[in-house]
């Protein structure tokens, strides 16, 4: 970093001081705010903190913190890798990152769907991946079909980069193959209802499952899906060059978590690290920012599980506990989580029929409409410690949306 | 109503299911069935024909390109027309709003040809209308005050064939101070979503149209609740 001009030196420096101050002032781990006066001082700051780097951007509706985690894990044995772990997605985000990090050759940096051509252009990464989009938080995220077709336009001028994509999920593929060069990794897609129609002409897609594969192409075109380099199949993971790898080990739970594991392989692998060394790495990683975190309070053991759109609580769903377990549900609606809640009526919560369920959060009135409306009997309460201490000691099982997410942990902890 | 029971289409879920569309299904077969109804339900996708026996036909929300494919697919296939012609009720939020009208605007601005079904003309507006809205509903349809959440970049102006469905209370509707349009049995909304979850009464409306008698009340004590939390989170 030391050949960094003298104006990015200082835009750095006052940037960690910000940082700090907001630390001290207890406002978060202050990656915002130092990259916000960073970029201030000096527009071309990530420009030239990438430059000499190399940079892996991780994009997705769904899994990005985690899969970004998964990535900065299996890279350790090729030296100091900067990372955005906190779920600062955006350029302020990224400065900070790699400002810390000023020795690091390598970096992971997670990145907002809407921000990925303007960082790959700042940036120039050397490998981008590509796991999911579906509907989320429709009154500030983009449409996802105008989002995939900006991606298209950002990799075609970026030829240099390498894309890492899930080739099961057909408006990624879509968004990812104007890319000069592509890993298609069949990582799977439970979320569909934003795929049914073919993202280059409009025509139907047609889908075939069996247990071996997931296939899928439109009826009209040419559109269709790419064959994988690396392939999923329950467990097992089998890379380009045939040998197959169990996922057992993992220490994340769920379906989700292989998908995101394996498009981590995909990506170590591009810099030389082969899965065997990878997957031990990968095991390392139990929570992410709380999520998946379990915790003790009062004899209950409170598991946390984030869900924010209507393909993450599919994914939850995927890892709770069998019924009768209890679940408790806790939804709001401040800024961060979308301020429209039409989207819990995309989730088919008929699942926790059968289940003892409470309800809480700023929008419970909401959700128990919803479950209502689904035969789901639930019980709403004010606030999580009552859902807790009317459940006998044991496991409990917590899904809540982002700002929900957040009060349970500063309740019971801020267990990383 | 033709037979024993409701039939409700819901159009082109693969083009026009954005945000939630899916409750007022849920919540019209709900309310039919606590009364007794049994009802039908078609998830009707783009590369089917029409039915023209449905007795409530749903359009839901999408964005500009596949509202653009279902404008098309709909007037190509002219089953939706058919049907309202033999007095079915279409209930349609956002996007289905405006693609019932004589034109509305695709991606870029530029005027697309509607369904001519509702006597209103679309347009881009200059800023996108995000937030919670409010509205009293034209008197003869007796239906209570609505709330609603809006997404979209939307203005609407209605030609004399279309009536305005609200009074805009709080947020922005079709741009002129109202909200919505109907003619007919065919009504429009720019609350999006499952507009049908918050507003029981306008639920009831279209089963009332579909069945042509008076319905028993239920009770509403969750929705009644939201209702209330919604509106008075907004209007006080």
């Amino acid at each position: 970093m030391s050949d960094l001009p003298l104006r990015s030196q200082l835009a750095v420096a006052l940037g960690r001081t910000a940082a700090k101050m907001s630390r001290m002032a207890g406002r978060g781990d202050g990656s915002v705010i130092g990259g916000r006066v960073g970029l201030r001082l000096d527009p071309e700051l990530l420009t030239r903190l990438a430059k000499d780097r190399k940079l892996v951007l991780v994009s997705a509706t769904n899994g990005k913190t985690t899969t970004t985690r998964l990535i900065t894990s299996a890279m350790t044995p090729l030296g100091e890798v900067a990372t955005n772990a906190f779920g600062a997605n955006m350029p302020t985000g990224h400065v900070s990152a790699l400002a810390s990090a000023p020795s690091a050759r390598y970096g992971v940096l997670e990145c907002d769907e809407k921000y990925v051509p303007m960082v790959l252009k700042e940036t120039g990464a050397n490998v981008v991946a590509l796991m999911n989009l579906s509907r989320d938080q429709m009154d500030r995220a983009a449409e996802i079909w105008l989002l995939a077709g900006k991606w298209r336009r950002a990799l075609e001028a970026s030829p240099t980069s390498h894309v890492v994509a899930n080739c099961d999920d057909p408006l990624v593929t879509w968004g990812a193959s104007t890319a000069k060069s592509v890993t298609w990794v069949a990582a799977g897609q439970h979320w569909r209802e934003d795929s049914w129609c073919c993202p280059e002409c409009g025509g139907p897609l047609d889908r075939q499952d069996t247990d071996e594969d997931s296939d899928w192409a439109c009826r009209q075109c040419h559109f269709r899906r790419p064959r994988p380099d690396w392939t999923l199949k329950g467990e097992v993971v089998t890379a380009p060059d045939g040998r197959t790898f169990p996922l057992t080990g993992l220490s994340l739970p769920g379906r989700a978590n292989r998908s995101n594991a394996l498009i981590a392989l995909a990506v170590v692998a591009q810099f030389g690290v082969p899965p065997e060394q990878a997957l031990p790495l990968l095991s390392q990683v139990t929570s992410v920012a709380g999520r998946y975190t379990t915790v003790e309070h009062e004899g209950r053991s409170i598991r946390l599980l984030l869900s924010k759109n209507p393909a993450g609580w599919l994914e939850a769903f995927d890892v709770l506990r069998p019924a009768p377990g209890p679940v408790a549900l806790s939804i709001n609606a401040q800024g961060p989580d979308g301020r429209d809640t039409s989207w819990l009526w995309d989730v088919d919560y008929r699942i926790l029929r059968g289940r003892p369920v409470w309800v809480t959060g700023e929008r419970r009135i909401d959700l128990a409409a919803r479950l209502e409306a689904a035969e789901v009997t639930f019980t709403v309460v004010d606030d999580i410690d009552q859902a807790v201490m009317a459940v006998p000691p044991g496991h409990l099982d917590v899904i809540a949306n982002y700002t929900a997410f957040q009060n349970i942990r500063t309740r019971y902890g801020r267990v990383v | 109503m033709s037979s024993d029971r409701i039939k409700i289409v819901w159009i082109y879920p693969d083009l026009l299911s954005t945000y939630g569309d899916q409750g007022n299904t849920i919540v019209l077969e709900r309310r039919a069935s606590l009364r007794g109804i049994p009802t039908e339900t078609v998830h009707l996708r783009s590369d089917e024909p029409v039915p023209a026996d449905g007795d409530i036909y749903l359009l839901g929300g999408g964005e500009d390109r596949p509202q653009i494919l279902a404008a098309q697919r709909l007037r190509g296939d002219g089953g939706l027309a058919r049907a309202v012609q033999s007095g079915a009720v279409v209930f349609a939020v956002c996007a289905g709003y405006q693609l019932l009208g004589h034109e509305f605007g695709g991606e870029e601005g530029q005027p697309v040809a509607g369904l001519g079904l509702l006597d209103i003309t679309s347009g881009r507006g200059e800023q996108r209308a995000v937030g919670e809205i409010v509205g009293d509903v034209a008197a003869e349809l007796n239906v209570p005050r609505i709330t609603g959440f809006e997404n979209h970049q939307g203005v609407t102006r209605l030609g004399p064939n279309a009536r305005p469905f609200a009074k805009v209370v709080h947020g922005i509707g079709n741009g002129d101070g109202f909200e919505g349009a109907y003619s007919g049995r065919v009504l429009g909304t720019y609350m999006h979503g499952p507009a049908l979850v918050r507003n029981p009464g306008l639920a009831d409306l279209l089963l009332r149209w579909a069945v042509g008698s008076e319905l028993q009340p239920l009770d509403d004590s969750w929705a009644g609740r939201l209702r209330e939390e919604r509106l008075k989170a907004v209007v006080g």
